[in-house]
């Protein structure tokens, strides 16, 4: 599903103008503006990933809006974008395995635990660059993707998913006997991440750090998404059967999808441990796995964007509900909040999941085409 | 040695109450019930309130608790799960998910999260029973394993015998085929959603008078999952030599193992029987086609 599908064909712009049935035989140029869409004249337009003027202005204001927000941002603003980025990070790579690829994961809280306990195994043994724990936890994260999906092979929905949630205790269990073998039964301290002695530290530096990390991930997406093995996951996703017989290796895609999700999954854990400079069991419970799971939802399952507008979505909702409840009754007592954003937070996956399956974007494609099509109110059809 | 057979024999009740919940929900519909713990702590709750509001009378206040679990699986179906159909069945599971969210919710916010006895207001004491051969177990123990066996004696008679129970058979075989035949299948849907609710509360309700009460209970029904895919998703018999099963493993690694493999034993349990034998003990082979 990429964003660029409204190249309709001539012959559809046609019909619909001239109503079901009949094509309106006049002069075509015209209508066919009318009828929104634009056409492309060459190759390069094709691969661009940024197609029109209005989009390309709108990338780079945000992009410098962003570079130059701490400069007049509040820390508990910045702290917020940086919570999101990390979040983005994780959806981003769950959005590929479960929207794109179409496998699904209830595991994802234990792909990140693998890359937050391997740092802090490394950390224990006294490794503390990020240039060797950022390396290390990728492959451990591939190696458990690899792991993960091989039980795919065989089965498919609930079933993999069931897989999946074992997989994910199985990863907490092995974690937690590290926590209790260590000691101290609270977690383990991560130092500051130092690379060639500059140290990152500080709300500003992390800011920059995951907005980095979260903008290169969305590009790899954009970009997988359109790749061969882009298309031959969602190939996968619409019917393995149909894959299969046209040449797609099923059992290779399918354990590329994890192991390329869960490498990044497991790299986002890394950048969290450090980002907290603390690693405990209790941050990766089955709720975690949930949040991932609602924020590629909410955002719309298989879209890039989709997923960032989830993360920031599902991010900010506690805050949210935490201004709303201090600006209503601000003698509320602390556990009548939990509650309040535990369900504000299941009612919003409800009501996405029941009203709008297609998420955030899904809202975002119908306006944006109310617009395309005005005074219209449908797309032309492809067949009529 | 007794002692550990007779707690494995408790702990397999409640899975296997548990079990039958989510059984009779994917036998009708398909959706793995991934709420079933919160219906248990919902259930124990409700006894709590109930014997806060009628002190020393078990019994109209656990009748009543079985009759709000009843008529909140039926609730659950129409506000819930009625929408649900013709969304991918993944769509439904994670509904579930949601609904488990938000029982939490209501139960923190109603309830708080503290700890609960409800045993004391409900005017019953829970004193320890020695078997013979020398193991011991707590009255509401053997109330537990009593009320898995009634509860599956039950539940077998009404699958077989009562009309009903074919009904619901056929509803969750070919539900279009079904209907066809006028059988209201809605109603079949939501009968089933009852029932698991009502098993499920049942657990709570005997585990929260054996043990105690919070919101926390819900990672029984995790663990309880494990069970029914053991046993078969869409096997009832299989629940019960899946919940021994698993249960066994449970005691064994808590004697040999420690508090955190026993924690896990049961997805061990869950794993090892998706890379043997995915559709369980006794389920059948075609549900691996169906999801």
């Amino acid at each position: 599903m990429s964003e660029n599908e409204e190249g309709h064909g001539f012959a559809g712009a046609l019909r619909t103008i001239g109503g079901h049935g009949e094509p309106f035989r006049g002069p075509p140029c015209q209508l066919v503006a009318l009828g929104g869409g634009y056409f492309k004249t060459s190759y390069e337009a094709d691969l661009a990933l940024v197609d029109t003027r209005l989009r390309r202005t709108a990338v780079v204001a945000l992009v410098l809006l962003l570079v130059v927000l701490p400069r007049f941002a509040s820390s508990f603003l910045l702290d917020l974008v940086s919570q999101v980025a990390l979040a983005a990070l994780g959806a981003l790579a769950l959005n590929v395995l479960t929207g794109v690829a179409g496998q699904i994961s209830l595991g994802h809280a234990g792909f990140l635990a693998a890359g937050a306990f391997t740092t802090a195994a490394l950390v224990e043994r006294g490794v503390t660059s990020p240039l060797v724990t950022l390396p290390a936890t990728a492959v451990v994260g591939a190696v458990l993707g690899l792991l993960v999906g091989i039980p795919s092979l065989r089965l498919r929905g609930l079933y993999l998913a069931l897989g999946t949630l074992a997989m994910h205790h199985v990863v907490l269990y092995v974690a937690g006997e590290m926590q209790a073998r260590a000691g101290g039964n609270t977690g383990f301290t991560i130092p500051p991440a130092r690379v060639a002695g500059v140290v990152l530290r500080g709300t500003v530096g992390w800011y920059y750090a995951l907005l980095l990390a979260a903008g290169v991930t969305l590009a790899l997406v954009v970009n997988l998404q359109r790749s061969r093995a882009g298309r031959a996951w969602m190939a996968i996703r619409d019917r393995d059967v149909a894959a299969a017989s046209v040449g797609i290796h099923v059992a290779r895609y399918k354990l590329s999808a994890f192991v390329w999700s869960s490498a990044v999954t497991a790299l986002a854990g890394t950048l969290f441990a450090y980002q907290r400079g603390f690693v405990s069991v209790e941050a990766f419970g089955f709720f975690v796995a949930v949040e991932y799971i609602a924020m590629i939802i909410i955002g719309g399952l298989g879209s890039a964007l989709g997923a960032v507008l989830g993360a920031a979505l599902v991010t900010l909702l506690p805050y949210g509900i935490d201004a709303a409840v201090a600006a209503v009754s601000p003698g509320a007592a602390d556990y009548y909040i939990f509650p309040a954003k535990f369900g504000a937070f299941g009612l919003l996956m409800a009501v996405f999941l029941i009203f709008e399956p297609l998420g955030l974007v899904g809202i975002w494609r119908r306006v944006r085409n109310w617009f395309f099509l005005w005074p219209f109110r449908h797309r032309p059809l492809r067949a009529a | 040695m007794l002692q550990a057979l007779a707690t494995t024999l408790v702990v397999a009740s409640l899975y296997a109450l548990l079990g039958a919940g989510y059984v009779l929900v994917y036998r009708s519909s398909r959706v793995l019930n991934l709420a079933q713990g919160d219906l248990l702590t919902l259930g124990g709750y409700f006894v709590f309130a109930l014997a806060a509001t009628f002190p020393g009378l078990p019994a109209v206040s656990l009748p009543l608790a079985v009759l709000a679990s009843a008529l909140t699986g039926v609730l659950v179906y129409v506000v819930l799960m009625r929408p649900m159909a013709g969304h991918p069945i993944f769509a439904a599971v994670l509904v579930t998910i949601t609904l488990g969210i938000l029982l939490r919710a209501v139960i923190v916010f109603v309830f708080t999260d503290r700890t609960r006895h409800p045993l004391g207001n409900l005017g019953l004491t829970n004193p320890p029973r020695a078997l013979p051969g020398g193991a011991v177990v707590s009255t509401f123990d053997l109330v537990m394993v009593a009320t898995a066996v009634v509860l599956f004696v039950g539940l077998f008679v009404f699958l077989k015998l009562s009309p009903l129970g074919i009904q619901m058979r056929a509803a969750g075989e070919r539900a279009l085929l079904a209907s066809q035949r006028g059988i209201n299948f809605h109603g079949v849907f939501a009968l089933s959603w009852a029932l698991a609710a009502c098993a499920g509360g049942l657990a709570g309700m005997i585990y929260a008078s054996n043990v105690r009460l919070e919101p926390s209970l819900d990672v029984l029904g995790l663990r309880a999952f494990a069970v029914a895919l053991v046993g078969g998703l869409d096997s009832l018999a299989g629940v019960i030599p899946a919940a021994i099963i698993v249960a066994a493993v449970e005691v064994m690694s808590v004697r040999y193992g420690n508090p955190l493999l026993s924690d896990v034993s049961p997805f061990l349990c869950l794993l090892l029987m998706l890379l043997v034998r995915p559709w369980g003990l006794f389920g059948t082979r075609e549900e691996l086609e169906r999801v």
